[in-house]
């Protein structure tokens, strides 16, 4: 079982869970999937909802893993899980995970019930929740986890509005808030912590969540070769996180001295271009807010 | 034979035939009238007499996509809903049904909103006849024990692998009480073996299950379609198979109660056929020549005693406890289905009655079957009808 | 199984043999190699082996099984992260159907 803490790329299994799969050419979310499956092993179920990464690696007979996954109703990831761990329970099997990888749809909108109830029930599962922040499979549309400015094809941005104009949801708070027993924040382009992040909720005895920032570079607009380097920005200008919750505290694991400045990530992207002065303040003082408030209350 | 007589209702003869039934995973969500359901279950588990997982799921999409995912490392499970449980589920239904997952579920019939309503009609489970779970329509307590076990036996079976959803009428079954005879705990392990399978995931030889296809969907489909037209034969050989081990058969895909020289038949669903035998009975002793058609299972549907049935009487009335709103009642458009391949075809009339609870009394069905009997005669009139309504209808 | 692999795809010749529900994972028909405008070539000179782009490879398709680093080019889809995140410049993007000999 996992009470080995694979984090390094030297220590990481050279075999491939997840390989051949027809995602974009730099994606994001399935360097995520790949990565956190490395660390957890052969043998696991995998359940992944309607997204970009059941929608291209699923098509029998094409199937992109080798080991044991399922396609799960889009809202229902949370309670997939929980049947899969209790029917291996039940059923006696021993050493095993059982991980789930939604996208931002399937977990902090459509996702959310199901997601709130697996924490209720606490079943030992590990759900991630690969973050690029729009409808990616569907064709880029808002979702709740789309930051201010985004243009997306159901927020264009124009005469009358900055791209979309609500605020992204805190799906690590509000997971945080069920009191679950191991929470965190991760971003591919920090990927040792993010191993490390997916070793420790390998650990947990009941339900763990990492939310792992996964740029995309069809949704968002740059060039796909920089994926990683995006994902390492946004935490650098102080747009994402890297955060843990457990033992009912907030950690914040990594403090950036200064902020790069927010330019050198937003603009990069095609979907925050249009961006007029006014909506680089809003997005300013987000930031500015919200760390205010991290600095404060967490350790 | 050994075993003992309770004195239970509906609910709760379900919930003892799931403890003997054993299944591994329970995933539970109330809802009226099916509550006593799954709070009998869990009372069970608490009391360690039965062993299985209950998951308490916090909506009904949930309660079928955990029992998914339980069904997906090759667990039995068991869930319960009703009404608008079962239409929030509704995507999970095919969902179940085309990973070929034989999960066993109990449906209360009750109507669906809006307006709302708590009481019994068949606008539930009739609206996802096309799900590809099979369904079965219970008379009574008994019947609900009998049929619990028998479903998993069906659904399991290697040549049909496709769920079944035991459907019994709200409050009317669920909560009144009648003696129903429960067998040993020996018996119906040797009635119902353990589930093994290998539709399912494994850690020493992966697999996948719930997948996509596009180029050979229609193949696939085929394939679970041609598995539920081998289930009819099952579901004889298991009514046969239970009735000599525990006494009660109960005939099958329908029953035919009285019907070898009737001239007027009528089809009925769950409770109300009860009230319907005691009514030809009294008729029969008046001379009239009326008979009943038990229609147990709807899915698969029994197209060729429908067809043999038809070719001998010369009325049928159909009593639909729902309406597709714009048509028919929905048994109806299936009966009448298979009475085109007759090559006589009787008079055909649908009563839709029984919606939210509404009565159905003897003296409507009287009514019905002395109409019918003039249809058979010629008279012509309308082809849906409506029973026991409160108001003056032009319509 | 290591990795997922190309097979052969045979349909089946009877509806009734379609599968019943679950099937082997990792069989793969076809290969993403024709996705490619460039393709990663690697230096193994100036590589020191640290293997980030092992890490980072959304595909997979490094493998360092073997005293040098190979790249499975029929599922490297020519993304260039490897390229852009190695350390000490020893991958690069090359115009397929390019010189291979780099090292």
């Amino acid at each position: 079982m996992a009470d080995r803490l694979n984090t390094s790329a030297k220590e990481l299994s050279n075999s491939e869970y997840f390989y051949g799969h027809r995602a974009c050419a730099g994606c994001g979310g399935s360097l995520a999937l790949r990565l956190a499956m490395k660390v957890l092993g052969p043998r696991i179920f995998v359940a992944i909802p309607a997204n970009c990464m059941s929608a291209t690696s699923f098509l029998h007979p094409q199937v992109a893993f080798s080991v044991n996954c399922m396609i799960s109703p889009f809202p229902a990831t949370g309670a997939v899980l929980s049947g899969i761990e209790a029917g291996a329970r039940a059923l006696g099997l021993k050493d095993y995970h059982v991980v789930g990888f939604a996208g931002d749809g399937g977990t902090a909108d459509i996702g959310i019930q199901a997601l709130s109830g697996a924490i209720d029930r606490g079943d030992r599962v590990i759900y991630v929740c690969y973050d690029n922040e729009a409808y990616m499979n569907t064709g880029i549309q808002k979702s709740g986890l789309t930051p201010y400015g985004s243009r997306t094809t159901t927020t264009p941005a124009g005469e009358n509005f900055p791209g979309a104009t609500g605020r992204k949801k805190d799906m690590f708070e509000i997971v945080a808030a069920h009191g679950i027993e191991y929470a965190a924040t991760a971003s591919i382009g920090y990927p040792e912590d993010y191993l490390r992040k997916v070793s420790k909720a390998a650990l947990c005895q009941s339900t763990s969540y990492i939310h792992v920032l996964a740029p995309c570079s069809t949704g968002w607009g740059f060039p796909v070769e920089e994926t990683v380097g995006i994902a390492k920005e946004a935490v650098d200008c102080g747009l994402w996180y890297l955060a843990e919750y457990e033992n009912d505290e907030f950690v914040l694991n990594k403090m950036p001295k200064e902020f790069t400045p927010l330019e050198g990530y937003l603009l990069k992207q095609a979907r925050f271009r249009h961006l007029k002065e006014r909506d680089m303040e809003h997005i300013v003082h987000g930031r500015d807010k919200k760390w205010e408030k991290i600095l404060k209350n967490w350790k | 034979m050994p075993g003992k007589k309770i004195f239970i209702s509906g609910d709760e003869a379900v919930a003892e035939a799931v403890r003997m039934a054993r299944p591994h995973v329970i995933s539970a969500y109330p809802i009226t009238p099916q509550t006593v359901t799954v709070e009998r279950i869990s009372d069970f588990v608490e009391d360690g007499s039965l062993k299985s997982e209950y998951l308490h799921v916090e909506s009904e999409h949930s309660a079928m996509s955990a029992a998914i995912g339980a069904a997906a490392v090759g667990a039995r499970t068991f869930t319960a809903t009703s009404s608008q449980g079962l239409l929030y589920m509704a995507e999970t239904l095919p969902y179940a049904s085309g990973a070929r997952f034989p999960i066993v579920m109990m449906n209360a019939n009750r109507t669906v909103a809006t307006p709302w309503a708590l009481l019994s009609d068949h606008r539930d489970s009739l609206s996802q006849l096309d799900s590809g779970w099979m369904q079965v329509y219970c008379e009574d307590a008994q019947e609900a024990f009998d049929m619990i076990l028998q479903a998993y036996r069906i659904a399991e079976d290697p040549r049909v692998m496709s769920p079944v959803m035991v459907n019994l009428d709200g409050f009317i079954l669920t909560h009144t009480y009648e003696m129903v005879d429960l067998p040993d705990q020996e018996e119906v392990d040797a009635f119902l073996p353990p589930y093994r399978t290998e539709n399912r995931m494994d850690l020493e030889e992966p697999r996948t299950v719930c997948y996509a296809s596009l180029d050979e969907y229609m193949e696939f489909h085929m394939k679970q379609e041609f598995d539920m037209r081998k289930a009819r034969e099952v579901i004889a050989e298991v009514d046969r198979d239970f009735g000599i081990r525990f006494g009660r058969q109960y005939g099958g895909l329908l029953e035919k109660y009285r019907c070898e020289d009737a001239d007027a038949v009528i089809f009925t669903l769950g409770s109300v056929t009860g009230t319907a035998r005691s009514v030809i009975d009294s008729m029969r002793g008046n001379g009239y020549r009326v008979g009943l058609v038990k229609m147990r299972f709807v899915r698969p549907f029994p197209e060729d005693e429908v067809v043999e049935i038809a070719e001998k009487v010369k009325a049928i009335g159909v009593l639909d406890r729902d309406l597709s709103i714009g048509y028919e009642g929905i048994v109806f458009s299936n009966v009448s289905s298979s009475v085109l391949r007759a090559c006589s075809a009787p008079a055909m009339v649908n009563y839709i009655g029984g919606l939210g609870g509404r009565n159905i009394s003897k003296d409507n069905i009287q009514e019905m079957f002395l109409e019918l009997l003039r249809a058979a005669d010629g008279e012509k009139g309308k082809r849906v009808r409506f029973v026991n309504v409160g108001s003056e209808y032009d319509g | 199984m290591d990795r997922p692999k190309i097979v052969r795809y045979e349909k089946p010749g009877r509806v009734e043999d379609y599968p019943c529900g679950a099937i082997r994972v990792g069989t793969l028909v076809q290969d993403n190699a024709g996705w490619r405008i460039l393709k990663p070539v690697i230096d193994h000179g100036k590589c020191v082996m640290c293997l980030r782009c092992f890490l980072l490879c959304p595909d997979g398709v490094i493998d360092k099984s073997g005293k040098i680093l190979e790249i499975d080019y029929r599922f490297c889809k020519g993304c260039g992260i490897c390229a852009r995140e190695c350390k000490v410049g020893a991958i690069e993007m090359v115009r397929e159907g390019g010189d291979e000999d780099a090292g």
